[in-house]
Parts: structure tokens; sequence; C-alpha cells
């Protein structure tokens, strides 16, 4: 595997540069747009649901960034990817390369994305005075656990979206439900204790629970959520891979 | 020891109703019943060996196979019987002008090309005035890759593939690039690369190419192999009397006969174009109003012929 990798990083790097090319030259703004589109995001929903959601509870902005921040970067990060194998169709069906190095490449410019949003995530974090402290290294725990949980979406996804196009329409409306779904805007809190315990089967949300439990908490979620942060990813990671590994030579079939 | 070495290699290739259709589309037919999937063998135990200097020409009509078997080649299929060994480095032109991005310059496009083939950044750092060069693309080098002329992008595709050296080279259809004096530069270059003692197998609808170019030959019909032979006079002549008369040859002998039928037709067309040109010069002298064609007519066949006068 890392022979391999070594082999193609030429390769690899060329396919970062060129998706980052392709992302950004439509719009004027560049990169500055995708720094300015969640923020626009984040002060409508501000506007939109502090009435209702955010009347007693303190940090409300910054509540609403955490669920926003890891939605989007989802998103992006398994949108974009489902394409990856389909748009590369005229590179691997002439060209024996490693399939998934399309969807990483397309992960590298989301990251990046998302490493971005964040350092604007922080600012505001610290102008709204919220506890800055060495227990926000912990946040490097779901940011991997949610590469590698975006990344095995992206495999599933990319390689059904070979099989039937009409999947990203479906999966339009899934990320709406899942956005829905994942207490980005309202709190669970005052929910009954049996949908607490069911909105933990989203593992989405239960990466924004970690960012705020350790960002508006200032604690380290339990030993046992942290499991199942790793398990939705490494399981998603492994059915992605299969699938992968399982359709390797049948892909050239459908293109 | 083989570069190539295809043993009994059996490819399955499926087609049917299942590509380009979405999910609803898919389960509509399945509770139809009418969603339907043909599978046939692209190739059929084909075997091949092939040393390195070799250059194989893989010949048949549309459909023989000949595509499919150069992807279990490259490793892009894996053949479902048989086996396929390669010991080399290989470099596929396959369908040259696919893969690019007509949004990136020619510089980025080239790169990339380059990174897919599998040479080092390096390479093409110190390779990249070579191929600009080469595929006269000097003044386009930042121009997006979209405002070449089909001609310039497999100029550039061609230059890129042609400026390694790879121990196994892969031509599909690729000869045939660019305009007269690129053509014949290119063919230049090729047989600069083939002298070097690469291995190469070339696909070809044109006879006379692989005539020229390769030593072995293998012959496809509907995937099944009909001959691997290095007498490729023989089977050349008989696979181009088999384009005419659509007849298989089933034996030996009767690809010694079509070769046979071959050089007869030949044989025959050559003089009944010798005929009709008589008959032209003919007319030409008997139109003609004064006795200075007649004169020179006379002269020319005193010159080369002289026993005709007698």
């Amino acid at each position: 595997m890392i022979n391999k990798i070594k082999k193609h990083q030429f390769l690899f790097e060329e396919l970062v540069k060129r998706d980052f090319k392709q992302k950004y030259k439509r719009t004027v703004l560049g990169m500055g747009w995708s720094l300015l589109s969640p923020l626009l995001q984040l002060l409508v929903m501000s506007i939109v649901f502090k009435q209702f959601f955010g009347r007693n509870m303190d940090h409300y902005t910054i509540y609403l960034f955490c669920g926003n921040l890891v939605y989007a970067y989802f998103k992006e990060s398994t949108s974009g990817g489902m394409n990856s194998l389909m748009a590369n169709r005229g590179i691997f069906s002439k060209v024996n390369v490693p399939k998934y190095m399309f969807l990483l490449s397309k992960n590298v410019s989301s990251l990046i994305n998302f490493g971005l949003t964040l350092c604007i995530f922080f600012l505001f974090a610290l102008i709204d005075g919220v506890d800055f402290g060495l227990h926000f290294l912990a946040l490097i725990y779901p940011i991997c656990c949610l590469v590698v949980f975006n990344i095995g979406v992206g495999l599933v996804l990319s390689a059904l979206f070979v099989f039937f196009r009409d999947i990203s329409y479906l999966y339009d409306i899934f990320t709406l439900l899942l956005m829905y779904m994942s207490a980005i805007f309202y709190t669970v809190d005052t929910m009954a204790p049996w949908f607490q315990k069911l909105i933990l089967c989203n593992p989405v949300y239960c990466y924004i629970k970690y960012f705020r439990v350790v960002v508006l908490d200032g604690n380290i979620p339990s030993l046992a959520f942290h499991a199942l942060c790793a398990f939705y990813a490494l399981v998603v990671l492994a059915i992605g891979a299969w699938v992968y590994k399982h359709y390797n030579h049948k892909f050239l079939y459908y293109v | 020891m083989a570069i190539i070495k295809a043993n009994n290699v059996s490819i399955r290739y499926i087609t049917g109703d299942f590509k380009d259709i979405g999910l609803k589309e898919y389960v509509m037919r399945r509770l139809k019943g009418n969603y339907k999937v043909t599978e046939f063998w692209a190739d059929r135990h084909v075997t091949f060996e092939l040393e390195k200097g070799d250059m194989l020409g893989i010949i048949g009509t549309n459909g023989a196979g000949k595509s499919t078997l150069l992807k279990a080649v490259s490793g892009i299929m894996v053949p479902t019987e048989g086996n396929m060994e390669i010991n080399g480095s290989i470099a596929a032109l396959l369908e040259l002008t696919s893969g690019f991005d007509g949004e990136l310059t020619v510089r980025e496009n080239t790169y990339l090309r380059g990174a897919m083939l599998g040479y080092t950044r390096d390479f093409m750092d110190k390779m990249y005035d070579h191929i600009i060069d080469f595929a006269e693309l000097k003044d386009f080098q930042d121009r997006p890759f979209k405002q070449l002329s089909s001609g310039m992008k497999s100029r550039l595709a061609f230059s890129i593939a042609c400026l390694v050296n790879p121990d196994i080279i892969i031509l599909d259809e690729v000869l045939s690039v660019g305009d007269g004096a690129f053509r014949k530069k290119s063919g230049n270059k090729m047989k600069e690369i083939l002298s070097n003692g690469v291995t190469g197998i070339l696909v070809s609808h044109s006879v006379s190419q692989v005539r020229e170019m390769c030593n072995k030959i293998l012959w496809l019909d509907h995937g099944k192999q009909i001959a691997f032979t290095d007498e490729k006079d023989l089977y050349l002549d008989a696979y181009e009397e088999f384009l005419q008369t659509k007849n298989l040859p089933q034996s030996k002998e009767e690809i010694e006969k079509l070769a046979a039928d071959w050089k007869e037709r030949k044989r025959k067309e050559r003089e009944s174009a010798q005929r009709t040109e008589a008959q032209k010069l003919q007319a030409v002298l008997e139109a003609g109003e004064s006795d200075a064609a007649l004169q020179a007519a006379l002269n020319i066949i005193r010159k080369r012929n002289p026993d005709l006068l007698k």
C-alpha cells in the first residue's frame, strides 16, 4: 500500500492541483468564496434560529457554528467525492492507476477548505469569549475520525454513482434530512431520553457533539464516546474499501 | 525470458441494460422483468508469447477483441480465465486524447499526463522542453488545453508518450496523428524507439502498417484466436483476402489458399490497371490532331523497347 502510494505520489499531487484549479477557476473570489459561504450561511441561520432556540443559551452562535462546520465539511466532501470516479473515467479506463486516488485528491481540497473554516471558527470562539485551553487539542480526534468517515462515505457513494446516475438527487434529499437530524440549530437536551439515545445513531451528530463538548463545555467526552466515533469511521471505511476492491475491475463495464 | 506471456487467456465481457440507468429505472426494469445483461467472451483461449524486441501486430475486424486484449495486457482488466505474465514497465497509448482536462493549461496537462503514465516529476522537469519542442507547441504552453485544435492535442499526447523508454509499448490506432510532416516525424520517432529493443504491440486497421512494423502476427476473430505466427507475409496476405471474401480460414491449408488467392487477386488487379492505362494512352493518341503525339510515342518505343518496331 505504502509502496503504491509512493509510486503514484506524483500523479496524486497533480490530481490535487487539478481538482483545486477546477474548483476555483470559475469564482471571482476564488478561495475567499469558500470561506464566505459558510459564514453567510451561519449569519442567516443565527438570525433565524436565535429567536426560536437560542434565547436561553449562552454562545448560541458558536453552538450553531459547531454544527455547521462539521456538517458542511461532511456534505462538501461526500457530494464532491461522489462524482470523483465518474469524472475520471477517461483516465482509469485507459491507464492502470489505483482508483481511490481520485476520491482522495478530491478529499484533500475539501479538507483544506475545512481547515480554513476551522480557523475562522476559532476566531469567532475567541471573540465570543469561549475558554481556550489545552483541551482543544482533543479536537484532533474527531477531525481524524471525520476525515476517515468522509473518505469511507465518499468511496461508497462514488462507486454507487457509477452504477446508478440518479443517486446524486437521492443523496441531496438524504443530506437535507441528515441536516435536520443532526441537531445543528436545536438542542436535544430538552427532548425525550429515548430520542437522545437514538440520535447517537447518526455519526455526523456524534462528531458535532464532540466539538460542542470540547468547545462549549470545556470537557473531553467519555471513552465510550471516543470508541463510538472511531467505530462509525472504521466501519464505513471498511465498507468503502470492500466495494472498491470487489468492483475494481468491474467499474469499467459501467462507464 | 518472455517479456509478455499470455497463457490461454479468456476474458468475459458483459453488456446490456445496466449502463447509464438510474436506480429508479433499474428497479422498474427488474420488476417488469426486462432487465437484460448479456455476457460474452471478448477473448477466448488466446495464447502468445513475446520476447524482447518483438513487435506484435494484432489484426482482426471490429469486435474481434483486440482492445479488450490490450486492456488485459496493460492491467486495466484481468483475465477471467488463464493468466498474463508481464515482465517490465508498460506505456500504453490507448486512445490518445482522453484523460486531458480542457480547462488546464498545456503545461499542466503535460505534467498530469506524464504522471498518469507513471513518470516521476524529475523526469518530467527534464523532458518538458523536449516534449513541447517535439509537439511544436512552444507558443501554446500557457494556453488552456481546450483552445488547441484536435491535431495539436494528439500531437501533444503522442509526444508525451513517445519520449520515454518503456520496456513495453502498446499502440492502439495511434500512429496516424497530425498532418503529413508530423506523421513522418512521429513515424521516425517510433522506429527509433522500436530499434532500441522495446517490445511492442500494435493494433491497426492498416495492414500495410502492420506489415511494415511488426514481426509477429496475432489474428483474432470474434474473440477466437485464428493464428499466432511469425510468418507475417503469408498470414497478412491471407488476412487481406479474408477482408475481401469473409471466408474465415480453419486450417493452415486454407490460410495458404487464401494467401495464394490474394496474390492472384493482386496480379489481376495489376494487369487490369495496366490494361486501362494502355487504353487511356491509346485514346489520347487517337484524339491527338497533330502527328507530334504519335511521333513522341514512337520515340519512346524506340528508346525503351526497339524490338516492337521490327
